[in-house]
């Protein structure tokens, strides 16, 4: 069987799968399609937590980013996985027990006002939207390259399934189709993961193998390998990079604060039954993303090692043209390599100074890696499904925060008490239905900022949800004037740095470099800052307005403890 | 009120917190301390064929993360009974 038809086989089962699971489980109630019913287990439920967080970015490009930045990319792996400490710590455990369904639920109920409300259901709807155009995206150029259909048929095709299973099933026929996905995306990930791993240490753990010697006969530590190459070729060393260590401090606390603010993540703790659930499943979904997590960094050493050995050749002068292994040939074809023979030599030659004829993409070092390893066709096929599940269970759960915010939190909490049950499960679905496809027009034609918003993302949830929700828990007696205007402040801030320097939609006023920051920090770890702000502001103006009212402060010693936490309810 | 007392809710939220930061300062040390403010001072050290700080900032604070979740459910499971605030 050529490699075409295998992977349009392992693509379609793995479809089957989910779309078998969504007949299963379809919703009969806004409970079951906000929260699955609150009945899932705290493993399931981690599975899901896992695979819902773990989007395109992680899959296909994470350890590319760590691969070309080396000791620079642990921002990434720090970042969003530390998030998790905080949600288990500081977050879960407390929402779970206040029992409602949503973030905005909870910032407008805390803080007694719509106001509020509006300003959350504002940021849900934003923060979700900018990723699930990425994800949407990431779905069409799988599909792309490796089933060979154009990247809107590719996205259509995508959207058509999600639309399957979440408009059906909500986060009942998300959960159980996030379940089978996370089995597909992990087991994708590792199995070239630890072949490769294997060919170059004989290691087979890749966690192991990132600090062994390597087996070419050297008995050289591949982590001093790299190192090495990077002094000869002119990059700065791999396990020291180039970052300063405040811009590095304040990526890493920006992603990991704004992973325990994002509102697809905070959300899946609704779904279990119990407060110490919500604890464990935290757990759980750690565990579940450290495997991929740690094995990224492996996976990033190897990929450079491998391309700079196939692309210099091991005498380090270069490997001829004509002896160029077909992985190269098939990648410059999507143009994700290109190669300018600069001296007229007939060799490749790649570095960090003005020797260098190469330009990679980062994307292609997870992609190729089984072609790279000369690995099996299905293994191929394997990462296509991988990277499509990883791309798909991150678009559903977002697409579910979008729809939740429209028919429960604008129409239900604000605009329409009155509406039934049974409406307003109607107006989710369709809210949903609409999500999608705006979602899939937005990966069709990307606005030129996609790369861009995940920072943005990030930023603007941990500039606005986090401060909230902490002190929500934590301060019994920040008041609704505090929480408001620290959100408001927090946001603007953070936007207004982000546009100051990137330019969305407008002009950048300022060159995007170190000297121009703010204290050193890049606009990626702004919302370290916008976070700050919006503490500080929160509280001078809490000391200064009305004192919260006595019931929200006995809601507050409520949502401490445990016991009697119910299922989540509406009202 | 699920307490016998205000005192009891209090005790009980004070233990609760103290574990909270507690771990949090291991959670701040293992990443940003030994990962990004100290790491090349950590770097000197080699430890199974990593420099320590690169260690931990691309494989030990995870592992940690990990760790600290657990110990943080198995202590509050303990803290819920000992005040009998736990659910059925």
């Amino acid at each position: 069987m050529d490699l075409q038809t295998l992977t349009y086989l392992v693509v379609g089962v793995t479809f089957a799968i989910y779309i078998g699971i969504a007949i299963w489980a379809r919703a009969g109630s806004t409970q079951e399609f906000y929260v699955a019913g609150g009945g899932v287990s705290p493993l399931a439920n981690g599975m899901a937590t896992a695979a819902d967080w773990m989007s395109a970015a992680s899959f296909i490009s994470m350890a590319g980013l760590i691969s070309f930045m080396g000791y620079d990319g642990s921002v990434y792996l720090m970042g969003w996985t530390g998030g998790y400490v905080l949600l288990a710590l500081c977050l879960a455990p407390y929402l779970r027990k206040f029992g409602k369904f949503t973030v905005p639920d909870f910032i407008g109920d805390r803080y007694y006002s719509q106001t509020a409300r509006t300003v959350a259901v504002v940021c849900a709807i934003l923060i979700s939207f900018t990723y699930v155009a990425g994800q949407m995206r990431g779905v069409g150029v799988v599909f792309s390259r490796f089933l060979e259909v154009d990247i809107t048929t590719g996205v259509i095709i995508g959207m058509a399934v999600v639309f399957f299973y979440a408009v059906l099933g909500g986060m009942k026929g998300i959960t159980y189709t996030q379940v089978a996905q996370y089995c597909v995306l992990i087991f994708a990930y590792m199995v070239p993961a630890v072949f490769i791993s294997i060919l170059i240490t004989g290691h087979v753990f890749p966690q192991t193998g990132l600090g062994a010697t390597l087996l070419d006969g050297s008995g050289m530590h591949l982590l001093d390998k790299l190192d090495g190459l990077s002094a000869e070729l002119g990059f700065a060393a791999y396990t020291e990079g180039t970052k300063s260590t405040a811009d590095i401090f304040a990526i890493t606390a920006a992603l990991m604060v704004g992973t325990a603010g994002l509102p697809h993540v905070i959300v899946r703790f609704f779904t279990v039954p119990r407060v110490k659930d919500a604890r464990i499943s935290a757990g759980w979904a750690l565990i579940f993303i450290s495997i991929l997590y740690t094995t990224a960094p492996a996976i990033g050493a190897f990929a450079r090692y491998n391309m700079i050995d196939t692309i210099n050749g091991p005498d380090a002068q270069g490997t001829l043209l004509t002896e160029a292994p077909t992985w190269i040939k098939n990648w410059e074809k999507t143009g994700l390599i290109k190669h300018e023979d600069k001296n007229g030599d007939g060799r490749m030659f790649y570095s960090g100074d003005e020797r260098n004829e190469m330009t990679i993409d980062r994307d292609i070092m997870v992609l190729a890696n089984p072609e790279i390893a000369q690995l099996p066709d299905w293994v191929i096929a394997l990462v296509a499904a991988g990277g499509i599940a990883a791309a798909l269970s991150t678009a559903a759960g977002l697409l579910l925060v979008i729809s939740t915010s429209i028919s429960h939190d604008l129409l239900k909490r604000n605009l329409m008490p009155n509406i039934t049950d049974k409406q307003e499960l109607l107006a989710a679905r369709g809210a949903a239905a609409v999500a999608i496809v705006i979602a899939g027009y937005l990966g069709i034609n990307p606005p030129g900022f996609v790369a861009e918003v995940v920072a943005f993302a990030f930023g603007l949830a941990a500039a606005s949800f986090f401060p909230a929700i902490i002190l929500g828990i934590f301060y019994k007696k920040m008041n609704k004037e505090g929480a408001i205007a620290g959100m408001l402040a927090g946001i603007i801030f953070t936007v207004g740095y982000i546009l100051y320097f990137k330019g969305i939609f407008i002009t950048p006023f300022a060159e995007n470099k170190p000297e121009n920051w703010l204290f050193g920090i890049s606009p990626e770890g702004i919302g370290t800052v916008g976070m700050v702000v919006n503490f500080v502001v929160a509280y001078a103006v809490s000391k200064f307005t009305k004192e919260v009212p006595q019931d929200v402060q006995d809601i507050v010693e409520q949502i401490r403890f445990p016991k009697g936490a119910g299922e989540a309810q509406a009202h | 009120m699920a307490f016998q007392s205000n005192e009891l809710a209090k005790a009980y939220w004070r233990e609760n917190v103290s574990l909270m930061l507690k771990l949090l300062a291991v959670w701040f040390t293992v990443s940003f301390a030994a990962g990004i403010l100290f790491v090349d001072q950590l770097n000197m050290v080699q430890f199974f064929g990593f420099k320590l700080g690169f260690w931990f900032a691309q494989q030990g604070s995870i592992y940690t993360f990990v760790l600290l979740i657990f110990i943080y459910v198995i202590k509050m499971n303990a803290l819920d009974r000992k005040y009998d605030v736990h659910e059925d």
